[in-house]
């Protein structure tokens, strides 16, 4: 690892590691819980969309997939460890079908938005129509619309009757995302990071220099839908049950708007856009006077025009403009300092 | 008689009723310069892309080395070692010169020995000064250098350039021109050209196409003096 890798490493833990421990003095841990599960949403479409270039209209899918294959998974197996990693494998491998037939059918974006919403669409629709007592898998009753309840939440690995709960699952959430945030890092960096980044910029030339960019991209789309299948696997143990809902297009173009909100192309943007505006959600579903969509198509409107860019990489910029002017100036003032006594 | 690297036969492409490439016979030898010159319209570029796997031939066939590569896709086709360069610049304008050229140089080499190899192409193309600079802030003329350095990094045995000095300054040609006949020492080319000039200065054998068709194929001196050729291509400008 080079050098600025390691400080990219050392200073996430050190600002992760504060956030953990002030946050809980604002926010309640239940609620900060979610906001970190809809962070680490945010961030795997982040990842596909802003790195690959690849817009998808169904990361709700991916999401819902991961929370219902956990719960079916827990109430089969009666234990937590399994089912988390089954709802990232099962749900990246539905994606890398998907994707593969897309990716390989070399379908134009428009195409490849409609099919990702129509797929959403489907399995939104027949998730509930399974109400019916013939829809069983295992153990587990589908249960329709009302969804499935009860099931086996998040446990020590090993020992099903010590539950993580309440500021624990947070702190195991939290460390999550840092986890994953660090090894989309390390994706970004390593080879096939870039290579992706080539092909988000231009598909044609990275075909014409001998890659395979149907495969990358169907690699790539497939580790954003794992990372959403985790999170839907941490929502469905945070909220105990998990209902069709999650599948719903409301889900898919919220996602997106974090993505846009908190800055496409970054690491950070999305999980901020994600925590930041789900939390306004949350702060207004308190009150009834506002339509809590209107707020937040106004805010998609304002960003959309004054930070088409997203509030991080804005921050960023105004960071440089005010730290990065005393940083040069500094040194000058000091030698000046020094020369005259 | 040296090898035959590339080789077309029957090749043809039609768009709905338009045949813009009409049963082409061609061959390209080891370590040959050919230039491929013709109107507006001739069908220069449908040939490139049949070639390198950007359109898939309605009829007729590729061979590369005597192998079969017809209707494979352009990631195969380079994979197989080709450079290609499209007429429409192709590279990656939100990355950095270094960047893209070692986004080239990636996909046959280990991360070390690209890195080597971009920095040596780039001392080759004198893009030093502009390393780090986004590709979408640079002149035309430059961005065009930078491609060829795309192309030419992973030392590919055939290289195929779709008009690499349109819209070039003269000392621009001059440059690439010296490059071209770096790459001809190891490599074969073909070179889709409108520049007379350029033609002149690099050419060997040029090859005209006319409606889709190959119209003649002569040493550059006798094609230029041609009168058929004078007609439908020169004769415009004159
Ligand atoms: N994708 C396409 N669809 C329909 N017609 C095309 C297409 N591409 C090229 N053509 C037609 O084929 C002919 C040859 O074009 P082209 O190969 O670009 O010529 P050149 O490169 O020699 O200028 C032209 O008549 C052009 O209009
Ligand atoms: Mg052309």
């Amino acid at each position: 690892m080079d050098r600025s890798a390691v400080r990219d490493v050392i200073v996430t833990l050190v600002v992760s590691a504060i956030l953990i421990g002030v946050m809980p003095m604002l926010i309640s841990t239940y609620t900060l819980t979610v906001l970190i599960i809809y962070g680490m949403l945010g961030l795997s479409l982040g990842l596909i969309w802003g790195f690959g270039g690849i817009l998808c209209f169904g990361q709700a899918a991916f999401f819902g997939l991961g929370a219902y294959v956990y719960a079916i998974s827990a109430v089969n197996v009666g234990e937590s460890t399994l089912p988390m990693i089954l709802a990232v494998l099962l749900t990246a491998g539905f994606a890398a079908l998907l994707g593969a037939m897309m990716f390989y059918g070399r379908l134009t974006d428009v195409y490849l938005g409609v099919i990702t919403l129509v797929v959403t669409l489907i399995l939104f629709k027949f998730i509930n129509s399974t109400a019916g007592p013939q829809y069983v898998i295992g153990k587990a009753r589908m249960g329709g619309f009302n969804g499935i309840p009860g099931f086996q939440t998040l446990n020590v690995p090993g020992d099903p009757g010590a539950y993580i709960w309440g500021d624990a699952y947070y702190y195991v959430c939290a460390v999550a995302l840092i986890i994953v945030y660090l090894l989309v890092t390390w994706l970004l960096r390593s080879s096939f990071g870039r290579i992706a980044i080539g092909i988000r910029e231009n598909e044609t030339r990275m075909a014409l220099i001998g890659y395979d960019v149907a495969a990358r991209k169907t690699v790539l789309f497939a580790a954003g839908a794992g990372i959403a299948g985790l999170a839907g696997a941490l929502y469905a143990s945070w909220a105990e049950i998990v209902t069709p809902t999650l599948f719903s297009l409301g889900q898919s173009a919220e996602i997106i708007i974090w993505c846009i909100v908190g800055g496409l192309g970054t690491r950070l943007g999305p999980i901020v856009g994600a925590a930041g505006l789900a939390y306004l959600k949350f702060l207004l579903g308190q009150q009834s006077m506002i339509d809590n969509t209107l707020i937040m198509g106004l805010v998609l409107v304002i960003f959309v025009l004054f930070l088409p860019r997203g509030l991080v990489p804005a921050i960023g910029a105004l960071w440089q403009v005010s730290v990065g002017h005393k940083v040069r100036r500094r040194p000058a003032r000091r030698m000046r300092r020094a020369r005259n006594g | 008689m040296a090898e035959t690297v590339l080789e077309t036969s029957g090749l043809t492409m039609r768009f709905g009723g338009v045949v813009a490439s009409d049963n082409v016979n061609f061959k390209l030898k080891h370590r040959e310069l050919r230039c491929l010159i013709g109107p507006n319209g001739a069908g220069k570029s449908t040939f490139f892309k049949c070639v390198t796997g950007l359109l898939t031939p309605s009829d007729g066939h590729v061979f590369m080395r005597g192998q079969d590569v017809t209707g494979w896709m352009p990631h195969q086709v380079a994979s197989l070692g080709v450079g290609i360069k499209t007429q429409t610049p192709n590279v990656m304008d939100a990355l950095s010169v270094h960047e893209n050229i070692w986004l080239a140089a990636r996909r046959f080499f280990d991360p070390a020995e690209a890195r080597a190899r971009t920095g040596d192409v780039i001392d080759r193309l004198s893009l030093g000064p502009i390393a780090r600079t986004d590709l979408g802030q640079l002149a035309h003329g430059e961005r065009q250098r930078v491609e060829l350095g795309l192309v030419i990094v992973t030392d590919p045995w055939l290289v195929l350039l779709d008009e690499p000095a349109a819209g070039m300054s003269a000392e621009d040609v001059d440059r690439m021109t010296e490059i071209i006949h770096d790459i001809t020492r190891s490599a074969s080319v073909v070179i889709v050209e409108h520049d007379m000039q350029f033609i002149r200065s690099i050419a060997e054998t040029v090859t005209v196409f006319h409606q889709g068709r190959v119209l003649m194929e002569d040493h550059v001196d006798r094609v230029m003096t041609d009168e058929t050729v004078r007609r439908v291509y020169l004769g415009k400008k004159a």
